[in-house]
């Protein structure tokens, strides 16, 4: 089954792609040295602007002693990270305590198989691509847990249940706006989405756009949602008992979740690697750095929320406005297939802000004292 | 959690924290780049005049934490005290310069440097001989504002930053 | 349905990054709720009040400063003023102002740091108190010019203060008072709508204003639970009685009130301060005071509203020249009091924002 888009008929997965030497193995290798240069570059960029951006934000200049203006940071805080003692506390679970920081890194590493770099450049152009995104992204979840069980320590399991919580209720919302996007795109497949977007999809669907931003915040554990890191409350959370290099691959994984969501989010709602005059790659980098400086902003200036708060926003608000949502574009979709795009943005954006201040209204968190 | 503010009180704050990514930062890169200190600076170390001192030993007893060590003998020639040994022990010393305020000949000064820093306790602990003033050993204005005025004027975060209207 | 589940101990501190110093708070939880908590201080305890017992009276003053090491300033000016009520000292009129004036200072940077731990404690992500840190740093510098330290200030001496002010205090101190509102405008605005903090702090942590009175809280504990009172108006010391400035309470009693109390003092300190520098009256800043305070037999006891509350400080004298005894009334501790009744059955979450929202020092708790 071949499919066409722009004139191009695109042979499916067992042929692709046909240009590369070697064919489908090289293919493989060729994406994969990408994929991972592409993480660690970014992710050390990545932990660079934060603390960079975070110290501006407050007044401070950050990170400035290694390299110019500090960019070799990541470098001295990896060199310093992996000399440090591994420290494995005496009444842990140990190949739990060993193993969870590999469960939780590859899925975060996995999710990049699908985001395309530009058009068909990508390591698997998945029919199913953003299901595969949704179920991959979860996987994390076990191995932060794999860590919060096997420190044998009660502040490292109460952010591992604190996680646990947070990601399978964020989950739906997260979904049901991304259906969204997949119904007015037509298609599964991340570069099919992206593709599709002649306008980028946040100006159709910006109610998606702010769900699958809250929502993956919280399920990537960014502030305000960093309860399971919340160095305030339970020290450092599922991490507390590790150090060195273990240390090393959860603040990878922080970072690699941050870059994925924002790739993730690029790719769906801001067009991903489409623009003019630059490349296609250094769209999808400018896109990305744009979300995440959204995320290290919002990391500056809000305090943390609670645990049934969390679990309150997700279910009482992102639900059912998801859910809203999700029907709204459905009746676009199939009753309008070919409005005016500036009409159906004004449309969406009026449905957005009324949708936000009706529930807004209705929106109350019950429980904060409990009678023990 | 209730949006009394649809959100509006999480974009003011928003907008706060952009405005201060456009401020001056307000730090000081320290070895790089020093502040003056105030002109009454009780620095990490004691400034004592050799003249001055009669060794009649009130500093001692005005001390909190007794960690001023006088020995004095009498000599009889020209029937004065003379110091045979004046030591502190600033590793003991909480710099509260109530020695300076008692001593009545005026024969001791807090110092007006700051980074003493040793390796070991016994270095912390001044002779003597390490105490007396020298060009390279300044004397703070503490208590002496005839002294704090030919120091250089203490930098400011007040002037620093200021806010335009 | 419920589930069956099985308490188990959780010891948040002493080493823990947000206990305010070496506080231990031995929590029995249940999930996420509190179910017992056993407040355990002692950890900084340095036997201040023994030691004061083997000091001069003058000696005593940098102790003082170690009490609160938030507000070193009202602590001198706290012990200061009981030993010149023990020894019948007269303080001159400028000593007074100036006394005013840094107190009011003080009680500024002692709240700055107390709203930022507090937001610090929400998890804030330290953004306001670096921006609270910044302020309290022209304060601070304000103090390093007058006393030459940062933190130990050691400025108040019985019947006035160790040195006049130099002439660059009062310019600096002008250009600070014309931009501190804004700045205070600027923390409001980041922190005082936003839903996050109101969802945390609001109805959490209630001290019902009865038991806040029963505990003998004080400070901004006290006011915060809607009850108008202030040292510095109920029992009028130093020139208090000549300014003009109000009481600001809250209603509630939770931990957002207190926060709001806190940031309106800082409003009200500023109105203090100006008052006060637009009276400074000239003269001598010190009056005359033997080296070794002698005072007759009796006992005194002299309290200010510090930044925490109703400070005291209790002085019996033998005629020597050093204190019969020393006693402290620290507002950290008493305000602890009630700390268990208004911790059980939050979550952990909670329970830290309002062990911050009390805004205790573990240096005068554990004294």
């Amino acid at each position: 089954m071949n499919i066409v888009y722009h004139g191009i008929a695109v042979p499916d997965m067992k042929q692709l792609p046909p240009d590369w030497p070697g064919g489908f193995f090289w293919h493989w290798l060729v994406f994969t040295v990408i994929i991972f240069t592409f993480v660690f570059t970014l992710v050390m960029a990545f932990t660079w602007v934060e603390r960079r951006g975070l110290g501006r934000m407050q007044s401070r200049l950050g990170p400035n002693r290694a390299g110019p203006f500090g960019i070799l940071q990541p470098v001295a805080d990896a060199i310093k990270v992996l000399l440090k003692e591994d420290i494995v506390p005496s009444r842990s679970d140990r190949i739990v305590h060993w193993l969870a920081p590999v469960v939780a890194f590859f899925p975060a590493l996995l999710i990049f198989a699908v985001v395309p770099f530009q058009n068909g450049a990508l390591l698997a152009d998945l029919d199913i691509g953003i299901l595969y995104v949704v179920a991959i992204s979860s996987v994390s979840t076990v191995g932060i847990f794999m860590a919060g069980w096997g420190s044998s320590n009660k502040f490292s399991l109460l952010g591992a249940m604190r996680n646990v919580a947070a990601v399978v209720s964020y989950e739906m919302p997260l979904v049901l706006a991304v259906i969204g996007v997949v119904l007015i795109a037509g298609s599964l497949s991340m570069n099919q989405i992206v593709l599709a977007q002649d306008i980028p999809l946040i100006l159709l669907q910006p109610l998606g756009f702010l769900i699958v931003f809250i929502a993956g915040c919280a399920e990537i554990n960014r502030s305000p949602f960093d309860l399971m890191e919340a160095d305030s409350e339970i020290v450092a959370g599922f991490h507390t008992e590790y150090s060195g290099m273990k240390f090393a691959m959860f603040y990878l994984v922080e970072y690699a979740e941050a870059l994925a969501l924002s790739a993730i989010i690029a790719t769906l709602f801001l067009g991903g690697w489409r623009g003019p005059v630059l490349p296609p790659w250094l769209w999808l980098v400018i896109k990305v750095f744009a979300v995440f400086f959204l995320m290290v902003w919002t990391r500056t200036t809000l305090p943390r929320i609670r645990i049934d708060q969390l679990m309150a926003l997700a279910w009482k608000f992102l639900f059912p406005l998801a859910l809203i949502n999700l029907a709204i574009t459905g009746l676009q979709v199939v009753a309008w297939p070919d409005a005016l795009p500036w009409t159906m943005i004004i449309v969406n954006f009026a449905i957005a802000a009324v949708l936000i201040v009706l529930w807004s209204r209705l929106f109350k968190v019950g429980w904060g004292r409990v009678e023990v | 959690m209730k949006f009394d503010h649809f959100g509006i009180g999480i974009a003011k704050g928003m907008a706060v924290t952009l405005k201060n990514l456009f401020r001056r930062p307000v730090t000081v890169q320290y070895p790089e780049q020093r502040l003056n200190t105030s002109r009454r600076i009780r620095g990490n170390e004691l400034v004592w005049s050799k003249e001055k001192c009669t060794g009649c030993a009130t500093c001692a007893k005005a001390c909190p934490q007794g960690v001023i060590n006088i020995e004095t003998s009498a000599n009889p020639d020209n029937n004065k005290y003379e110091v045979k040994k004046y030591e502190v022990d600033t590793g003991y010393c909480i710099f509260c310069a109530l020695c300076v305020e008692a001593c009545p000949f005026n024969a001791l000064y807090m110092g007006y440097d700051y980074e003493r820093a040793r390796y070991r306790r016994g270095e912390l602990v001044q002779s003597r001989d390490m105490m007396t003033e020298t060009p390279e050993k300044h004397v703070s204005g503490y208590f002496f504002p005839d002294r704090a005025a030919s120091l250089p004027l203490q930098t400011l975060l007040v002037e620093k930053i200021t806010e335009e209207e | 349905m419920t589930l069956k589940t099985e308490p188990f101990v959780v010891n948040i501190g002493p080493q823990h990054p947000s206990t305010h110093g070496v506080f231990r708070l031995r929590t029995t939880l249940d999930g996420e709720v509190i179910v017992d908590v056993e407040p355990i201080f002692g950890y900084l305890h340095r036997g201040i009040e023994k030691l004061a017992e083997e000091r001069t009276y003058g000696g005593i003053i940098p102790l003082t400063d170690r009490l609160d090491y938030l507000a070193s300033m009202s602590n001198n000016m706290g012990y200061c003023m009981a030993v010149e009520k023990l020894a019948g000292i007269e303080v001159p009129e400028r000593a007074e102002y100036l006394r005013v004036i840094l107190a009011e200072l003080q009680r500024i940077a002692s709240h700055l740091i107390g709203v930022g731990a507090f937001f610090n404690d929400l998890g804030a992500m330290m953004t306001p108190i670096v921006y609270m840190i910044r302020e309290r740093e022209k304060i601070v510098d304000l103090f390093e010019m007058l006393c030459g330290q940062r933190l130990t200030y050691n400025f108040m001496r019985f019947g006035g203060l160790s040195q006049d002010i130099p002439e660059e205090f009062l310019p600096a101190l002008r250009k600070f008072l014309d931009q501190m509102p804004r700045f205070i405008d600027e923390y409001d605005q980041l922190l005082m709508d936003n839903e996050i903090v109101l969802a945390r702090s609001k109805d959490v942590g209630v001290l019902p204003a009865e038991t806040a009175i029963n505990i003998s809280a004080s400070g901004p504990v006290l006011r915060g639970s809607g009850v108008k009172w202030d040292i510095r108006k109920a029992d009028p010391y130093s020139v208090y009685d000549r300014f003009e400035f109000d009481i600001p309470t809250g209603t509630a009693g939770d931990a957002y009130d207190r926060y709001r109390v806190k940031v309106e003092e800082m409003r009200q300190s500023l109105r203090i301060i100006e008052q006060a520098v637009a009276q400074l009256p000239g003269g001598p800043f010190r009056s005359k005071v033997p080296f070794l305070v002698r005072p007759p037999v009796g006992e005194a006891y002299a309290h200010i509203e510090s930044a925490r509350g109703d400070l005291g400080f209790y002085l019996v004298s033998d005629n020597s020249i050093a204190p019969y005894r020393f006693h402290v009334r620290a507002p950290s501790l008493i305000n602890l009091t009630a700390l268990r009744e208004m911790l059980i059955g939050w979550k952990v979450a909670d329970a830290i924002i309002i062990f911050g929202s009390i805004d205790i020092v573990m240096g005068e708790v554990d004294r």
